[in-house]
């Protein structure tokens, strides 16, 4: 029978979630590396049981972990991420030239046929491979020593390379999201990166449509469609027809358009979600209400999905990486909160429950389904 | 026999509980007795060091006989109750947080 696996990384551990296709009764097994931030954890397409978590400590750096059993069992791997060649600068956030300096992986994006070969999104913004399971990681530098590079600088929570989306009708393709640069694309398999920031404007630096500066939450695309992207940035909801060279606004009539996660409906592209929050001065949801937004016709239209969700004295966030979808036939959504729940509707949106309520608070969300 | 105590977190990262005993061949330092500790345990590597420049991470403390040699350099000779066992070498979390 079908099941689904939900990984779920917060500010205290790892927490993976398990239930059939039904979706109804929940196996909740954790925290592993307790005490310790979890940014994300991520499963391999090719192989579901290969399992990649980023655990970090502003004591200890930077540990990688494996499961090679779907998170029951759990080994160390390598965790020296040296960037390569001369380390530049970028800009801090007086101005000032700052050498990069290795904190932390954000995201690990595992290749979609290979389960040995993995990506990590890290700040200070870079982009590393593994081809050997994680045991060692080289960085593609090509993304780091763009020319543009000396001007980016750090959003509120660091300078993140937080969204890795590789194309699945064309190896050579992927896309890369960085706080506060904006979205990249390479077409020869990382090995050189040029912006994708026509159409943005974000009213907070000096020009507002800038070639690099605009602070991207979050990309999200269809595997069927996979020219057509859809972006939450730091203020907007934008979508791009054409693999990111234009952006079109596609806010419409949320409430707020600030906001971090976006997902895309399994089976319907043009079905999205998104959570809006009051503003970037209030990391929180609006009006005591936690609300998700989906629109059906690829943005513009939204409609405000609450069933089983708190409408009042709510007063939570949900982080860039912190919702996800399965693929089953009724296609479940998936988020984590700031205040520790996890919720889950197992019918596009329409309805909601909590999976777990009082986890740390949750810094990402992937989901596995699993045959 | 050197004798180390590592934090909580890093015991469990190392799978391991209570001290960790240490054969250091002289001279015993700081540098020398991290990298017996990390050659016993590679998870370990870079988790109180930096990997390439083998600098203590900021929140990493290192004490011994009651002193706090943190600020020593890595190739200072550790007090002689560290070196013959008497006393361990400490290496602590430092309490940071609010």
């Amino acid at each position: 029978m079908s099941g689904v696996r939900v990984l779920v990384g917060t500010r205290k551990g790892a927490f993976v979630l398990t239930s059939d296709g039904s979706r109804r009764d929940w196996d909740i097994s954790g925290p592993h590396f307790a005490g310790w931030e979890i940014y994300h954890v991520a499963g391999s397409p090719a192989e579901p049981d290969r399992l990649y978590a980023s655990q970090a400590s502003g004591w200890f750096g930077q540990v990688v972990q494996r499961s090679d059993d779907g998170g029951l069992t759990w080994e160390p791997q390598g965790n020296k991420f040296d960037y390569e060649g001369e380390v530049g600068s970028h800009q801090w956030y007086d101005g000032t030239p700052r050498p990069w300096d290795f904190t932390r992986v954000w995201h690990f994006e595992p290749s979609l046929t290979d389960p040995d070969t993995v990506y990590a999104g890290v700040e200070d913004a870079a982009l590393f491979r593994s081809v050997d399971g994680a045991q060692t990681w080289h960085e593609l530098p090509a993304l780091r020593t763009h020319r543009t590079s000396a001007d980016w600088a750090p959003g509120a929570g660091g300078m993140c390379l937080h969204t890795i989306i590789l194309d699945p009708s064309d190896a050579n393709r992927m896309y890369a999201a960085i706080s506060a640069a904006g979205a990249f694309r390479s077409d020869d398999a990382g090995e050189s990166w040029r912006p994708i920031n026509r159409g943005l404007r974000s009213e907070g630096i000096p020009d507002e449509a800038a070639e690099v500066g605009h602070c991207v939450h979050r990309i999200a695309m269809h595997p069927a469609r996979p020219e057509v992207l859809f972006m939450q940035k730091h203020w907007d909801v934008m979508r791009s027809d054409d693999a990111g060279e234009s952006w079109q606004e596609i806010s419409g009539n949320l409430p707020t358009d600030f906001g971090f996660p976006i997902a895309v409906h399994a089976h319907e592209p043009d079905t999205l979600y998104v959570v809006p929050i009051t503003s970037d001065s209030h990391h929180f949801v609006m009006d005591g209400k936690l609300r998700v937004y989906r629109s059906r016709t690829g943005g513009n239209e939204w409609q405000a999905l609450t069933a089983g969700l708190p409408q009042q004295h709510c007063y939570v966030n949900v982080l860039r990486d912190a919702m996800a979808v399965d693929s089953l036939d009724d296609c479940g959504i998936y988020f984590g909160t700031s205040g520790g729940q996890v919720y889950a509707s197992a019918d596009a949106g329409d309805t909601w429950t909590s999976i777990v309520r009082d986890l740390p608070a949750v810094l990402s969300v992937e989901v596995q389904t699993l045959a | 026999m050197i004798r180390v105590v590592l934090p909580a977190h890093l015991r469990a990262l190392a799978r391991i509980s209570g001290e960790v005993h240490l054969d250091v061949d002289p001279p015993v330092t700081q540098r020398t007795v991290l990298d017996a500790l990390e050659a016993r345990h590679p998870t370990l590597t870079g988790t109180m060091r930096d990997h390439t420049t083998k600098r203590r991470r900021p929140f990493v403390r290192f004490y011994a006989c009651q002193e706090d040699l943190s600020h020593e350099s890595p190739d200072t000779s550790l007090p002689d109750a560290v070196a013959n066992g008497t006393e361990p070498f400490l290496i602590v979390g430092a309490m940071a947080g609010g």
